[in-house]
């Protein structure tokens, strides 16, 4: 099964020139066509590359909208809508960026959520993971950031709220949040370094990318089995990884593209093009969609906690902690065993947090009130269970199922036959 | 059987797989240009930039002999009344003296109304003689201060390192004192 690209030949003179002095080409071939990859991957780990993709779709889309837009509180609301009327085919470089950022979040969230069914964070790749939630955190930061550049009343009040998050912080708050927003309130100062770091940020991630990927590489993908593979076990990225890639990425666009075509603002809250108003907020404010179960999180912590931390503070402090305890996943899940497919009670467990997480999602669209500030405290409270109760104990008490040595050699027992000779 | 089948595909010049690499190619060059036109073509004069470009200049307020810039799609156009012996002059050079040959008549409408666009034809700058006191060169029409270019009262180039005479812009007289440029 096992197979090797053939060994890289430059016939080309001026191609072994360059390659000579600046190993370029031997460097791509290494990683995008003979890089050995499980022979076993599954749909899910299509989503990597996807994730590439749609930050380079947002990259290429931001930087020509950047062309037409003007971060000035007096011009900022009229230059989007001069890109959606006047700009040549604006419009659809608007819908691309804005539709872009909500697909990456798509693509982005399952990708996280293959790597913790199939336990992608254990050793060796847990520096993996954590430049993995670097990367979430910082594009998390961008499409905040980004969102609020149309300066509409979405804009406007997303951005008080989110700043104002800082207050909380004892003793500085107040200075932290004139800090931000360079003045009294959110305004002209704050929109224009929202459109610098919005503009800088995407690239400090394709840095981390490129940490991730060096990671990646170094002891190559996890698989659905979850055990290390020997070299019969995988083969070369190209051609069989690229084509699997390509009809994934097909398979995305059509998605996408009937998002962009038959409902650019599906996604979207249609006070967002009302101008920004300092004077009157919106009955109903709802972060983007993607940050829902954040929201929820934060509202949840309606109480002071062991009488020394402040509600406010508390819900932010848990709205941080909730992706902060993400860093500390490869060692709090204590089993030495890393697909689920092996961890009968562990995938119960991960469903039941799939399930919370659309919970909290469903409590942050709504207004909280009556039963929804019960469930959202007690989804909260199950988030943080999750990781820092059931997962450390789970390790050591769940019996895992036979894990079997290699791919061609499936354990015998479960009524499974043989696998044919190959 | 199976090489009976490939033969019969061969002597039809070209296996199945073949068109459908070709269709399937075919397809890619043509979605990755439709993907990157819009790229390309933002960056083309928006739709209201398009709305402003034209502008209606009135005459009247020009007297004989003196001249005045226009802003046309963010460029100076120079709108001149010329005198008669402007007029005499500039019909009276022969076409064997020119750069660029360009009969006088050619480049107006009406001949006591020069307008042409100021932007010298060497490298951008605004030549000087519309204003009164500007230099306006030694054939009495415009002088070019980056690099001494010097263009007659026909807006020709004579002297120094432009190739073409000044251009003239697409306009229509409206009326007799009302001119729209573009």
């Amino acid at each position: 099964m096992a197979s090797d690209a053939e060994p890289l030949v430059l016939k080309s003179p001026a191609l072994r020139w360059i390659e000579y002095r600046l190993p370029l080409i031997s460097f791509g071939y290494r990683h995008l066509v003979a890089y050995q990859t499980p022979r076993n991957l599954n749909y899910w780990w299509n989503f990597g590359s996807l994730a590439g993709i749609c930050l380079m779709l947002q990259i290429v889309t931001g930087v020509v909208l950047a062309m037409h837009y003007t971060p000035h509180v007096a011009h900022a609301f009229d230059s989007v809508e001069h890109i959606m009327r006047d700009v040549n085919w604006g419009w659809l470089l608007r819908y691309a960026h804005a539709n872009g950022a909500s697909m990456f979040f798509i693509v982005v969230y399952i990708h996280i959520f293959r790597g913790l069914y199939y336990g992608s964070y254990k050793a060796p790749r847990e520096l993996l993971w954590m430049l993995g939630v670097v990367i979430l955190f910082l594009m998390m930061a961008t499409a905040f950031m980004g969102y609020v550049l149309p300066w509409g009343q979405m804009s406007f009040w997303a951005a008080t709220v989110i700043t104002n998050l800082f207050s909380a912080v004892p003793l500085f708050g107040d200075a932290i949040v004139t800090w931000l927003w360079g003045g009294f309130s959110v305004d002209n100062p704050t929109l224009q370094r929202f459109f610098s770091l919005h503009y800088l940020l995407p690239f400090v991630i394709v840095g981390v990318v490129f940490l991730h990927l060096v990671a990646l590489h170094t002891h190559g993908s996890n698989n659905p089995v979850g055990i290390d593979l020997t070299k019969k076990d995988k083969i070369p990225f190209h051609p069989y990884y690229t084509v699997k890639d390509l009809f994934g990425l097909a398979v995305f666009m059509i998605v996408f593209a009937a998002l962009v075509f038959f409902a650019p603002n599906l996604l979207g809250h249609p006070d967002n093009y009302i101008p920004a108003n300092p004077l009157v907020t919106p009955p109903h404010i709802v972060p983007e969609w993607y940050f829902l179960p954040f929201y929820a999180i934060l509202r949840a912590i309606t109480f002071d906690i062991f009488w020394i931390i402040p509600a406010k503070l508390g819900g932010v402090i848990a709205m941080f902690a909730s992706i902060g305890v993400l860093f500390f996943l490869p060692w709090l899940d204590t089993s030495k065993v890393r697909s689920a497919r092996y961890r009968p009670v562990y995938k119960i467990f991960f469903w039941l947090l799939v399930l919370d997480c659309f919970i909290l999602g469903y409590v942050g669209a709504n207004p909280p009130e009556g039963f929804l500030v019960t469930l959202g405290q007690i989804a909260t409270l199950w988030y943080f269970v999750h990781f820092l109760v059931i997962l450390p104990i789970l390790g050591k008490l769940e019996r895992p199922r036979p894990v079997p040595e290699s791919l061609s050699t499936p354990v015998l027992g479960r009524g499974m036959a043989p696998a044919p000779a190959e | 059987m199976a090489d009976a089948t490939s033969t019969v595909q061969h002597g039809e010049g070209g296996k199945r797989r073949d068109f459908l690499e070709l269709v399937t190619w075919s397809t890619v060059a043509v979605g990755t240009a439709a993907m990157v036109w819009p790229l390309i073509h933002q960056m083309n004069p928006s739709a209201d930039v398009l709305a402003l470009a034209s502008t209606e200049v009135d005459l009247s307020k020009i007297p004989e002999g003196s001249a005045i810039k226009v802003m046309w799609r963010g460029k100076p156009v120079f709108v001149r009344h010329r005198t008669a012996q402007e007029i005499a002059e500039a019909e009276a050079v022969p076409l064997a003296e020119l750069r660029d040959p360009e009969p006088d008549s050619a480049r107006v409408k009406k001949p006591e109304w020069l307008i042409m666009v100021g932007v010298c034809t060497h490298l951008g700058c605004i030549p000087l003689g519309t204003a009164p006191g500007e230099p306006k060169g030694e054939y009495g029409g415009w002088f070019c201060p980056c690099h001494g270019s010097h263009y007659d009262t026909s807006g020709r180039i004579r002297k120094g390192p432009a190739p073409t005479n000044l251009p003239i812009p697409p306009y229509t007289f409206l009326s007799d004192t009302l001119v729209r440029i573009g």
